[in-house]
């Protein structure tokens, strides 16, 4: 009697201190957000980092990595602009396991990308990603990642350069050959950048780096549809004489079918000389030529300098 | 019934004592006094960060080893050495041997820790010649740590409870690593979708939290700790080494000791 009674105390003390066990957690985890990611304030160090590992710094490393993914979902999802913790963070992840090609690859993509993509550190990126080919020169994935950032700073012969030397790495994908040829070529074009843009769109699993050609197919598009926009109202204003009010004047008219839309869904805009913008440059973190004259992007929430 | 809980509880505290687990003092001193000597000698400025990270990094580790080691045989060793019949046949009950076990190795873990907490402070006091008000800081991290000893007790007398000695140590141990790693666990739960998500989540409630209670890095570079931080994680480790034991009582009354 006495033996089921204390059974019958212990599991319901057993069930009332587990559900309060879960709810104290809660509450201690509310307390201490990204306590964890902000270690790396305190031991920043690779060399001490790995010597506290006790040699089990690969499993360290898939730890670290883990919370790499971790913050910059986190830092995506409220859209802050500060990305501070990316940079050592990965640098600690490449260090413990120099082989850790995902690190390498999607770290250099989302240290290159411009904020709220990214922490708009190509220089970082490109440290961490010739870092990543001195310690797996066979790996082509790495050259190509690497000719992309090149690529998005401009430096096309760079970029070139870097695709050429991916061409050569045993088993490469055929592909680089051509990016090679097409950036040292025409690599300020248009369709060079959509090409290699949907390359990455097509061939990426990562959501984030997906999301991040998608926002730059969709300003190429825009580039390209006002850059064909402005032909249309050049040859307006030679024949004319001056440029319409309107692109309601340009339908009425019957040179255009109607206003144009934008890939947001938004009407093109036109000033009084003839320049074309889309209606929302704010969400076209990309566009580089359908802006309005003296546009400032607007900083996002929580924005601040990344540190380098 | 206190008293019974309390007679076991003296009991098991002297039994460690006799066992020579506070010899292990002797090596925690052997270690800061040359730690601190040491890093006197080779380092700048940083000397203070080094005492107090390696001072907490041993109390915790050393505490650690005590209580798996212990705890594993708190109650095996009593059924292997038929002592446990003994008692058992006094007018004390299951759960009261349990309670008097957990409450005699919490108490020698805490004397221990503040032996090694006066040595660590006199390892403090020689390196950086005087106190500070930052300092006061480090003793939160040593009631922190004191904390996760608790834990990692009742953890030990569960597996002991119904485990051999060897098993226990390897369950216990495991959960404390997972432990150490339980806030990266959770973020690893947010990453995740379906069922790895709900079986990842439960795992996250189910094992204990002991990043939380680590804060060894934090208050090495002097930074302070909130009072809401401190209230809730006692809470915490008292609360689920309740539902731990409870669970240890649970499967222990139900054992066939025959």
């Amino acid at each position: 009697m006495r033996r089921r009674r204390t059974t019958a105390f212990a599991t319901l003390l057993f069930v009332v201190s587990a559900m309060g066990s879960g709810l104290l957690l809660h509450t201690v985890d509310r307390l201490r957000t990204r306590a964890t990611l902000n270690q790396v304030l305190y031991i920043s160090s690779p060399k001490l980092l790995k010597a506290l590992s006790l040699g089990y710094h690969g499993l360290l490393a898939d730890v670290y990595w883990t919370r790499v993914v971790q913050y910059y979902g986190e830092q995506r999802h409220t859209r802050s602009s500060d990305f501070s913790l990316l940079w050592p963070l990965l640098n600690l992840t490449t260090q413990l396991d120099p082989h850790l090609i995902p690190a390498y690859q999607f770290g250099g993509t989302f240290l290159a990308s411009r904020p709220p993509y990214g922490a708009g550190l190509p220089q970082r990126a490109i440290e961490l990603v010739e870092s990543g080919i001195r310690n797996n020169p066979d790996d082509w994935h790495l050259y190509y990642n690497l000719g992309f950032i090149y690529y998005d700073l401009k430096d096309f012969r760079a970029a070139a350069d870097a695709f050429d030397r991916g061409s050569r790495v045993p088993n490469a994908h055929p592909f680089l050959k051509i990016m090679a040829a097409q950036c040292a070529q025409h690599g300020g074009e248009l369709r060079t950048a959509q090409m290699l843009w949907s390359a990455v769109y097509e061939t990426t699993k990562d959501k984030y780096i997906r999301e991040n050609a998608e926002g730059h197919l969709r300003a190429l598009k825009a580039d390209f549809e006002a850059q064909e926009l402005e032909k249309i109202v050049a040859a307006f204003h030679q024949q004319t004489g001056r440029y319409p009010s309107s692109f309601a004047e340009l339908a009425r008219a019957r040179i255009l079918p109607g206003i144009p839309i934008d890939p947001l869904g938004n009407q093109f805009q036109l000033d009084r000389e003839g320049h074309v913008f889309v209606g929302d440059p704010d969400n076209f973190p990309f566009i580089e030529r359908a802006l309005p004259s003296g546009y400032l992007p607007k900083p996002a929430p929580g924005s601040a300098r990344p540190r380098g | 019934m206190a008293s019974r809980i309390f007679h076991i509880a003296a009991n098991t505290f002297r039994e460690a004592v006799r066992d020579r687990v506070l010899y292990n003092l002797i090596a925690f001193a052997l270690l800061l006094t040359g730690a601190a000597i040491f890093v006197g000698q080779i380092s700048i400025e940083i000397e203070r960060l080094v005492v107090i990270n390696l001072g907490l990094t041993a109390v915790s580790l050393f505490g650690v080893v005590i209580a798996i080691f212990i705890g594993i045989g708190l109650v095996s060793k009593e059924i292997e050495k038929r002592t446990l019949y003994t008692v058992l046949s006094r007018p004390v009950a299951r759960w009261e041997f349990i309670a008097g076990k957990f409450f005699g190795l919490s108490g020698t873990l805490v004397v221990n820790t503040l032996c090694m907490a006066l040595g660590v402070f006199a390892a403090l006091l020689y390196v950086s010649r005087n106190l500070n008000g930052a300092d006061a800081w480090v003793l939160v991290a040593i009631y922190f740590i004191v904390l996760q000893f608790v834990i990692v007790t009742a953890l030990a007398l569960l597996f002991s409870s119904f485990s051999s000695p060897l098993l226990s140590a390897v369950f216990t141990f495991c959960l404390f690593v997972s432990g150490t790693f339980a806030e990266d666990l959770r973020g690893f739960a947010q990453l995740t979708h379906g069922f790895t998500r709900w079986l990842a989540t439960g795992a996250i409630y189910a094992i204990p939290n002991f990043s939380a209670l680590n804060v060894i890095s934090q208050v090495a570079h002097g930074e302070p700790l909130s009072g809401q931080l401190i209230f809730w994680n006692s809470a915490y480790a008292l609360v689920y080494s309740l539902a731990v034991l409870s669970l240890a009582i649970l499967i222990f009354e139900r054992r066939n000791l025959k």
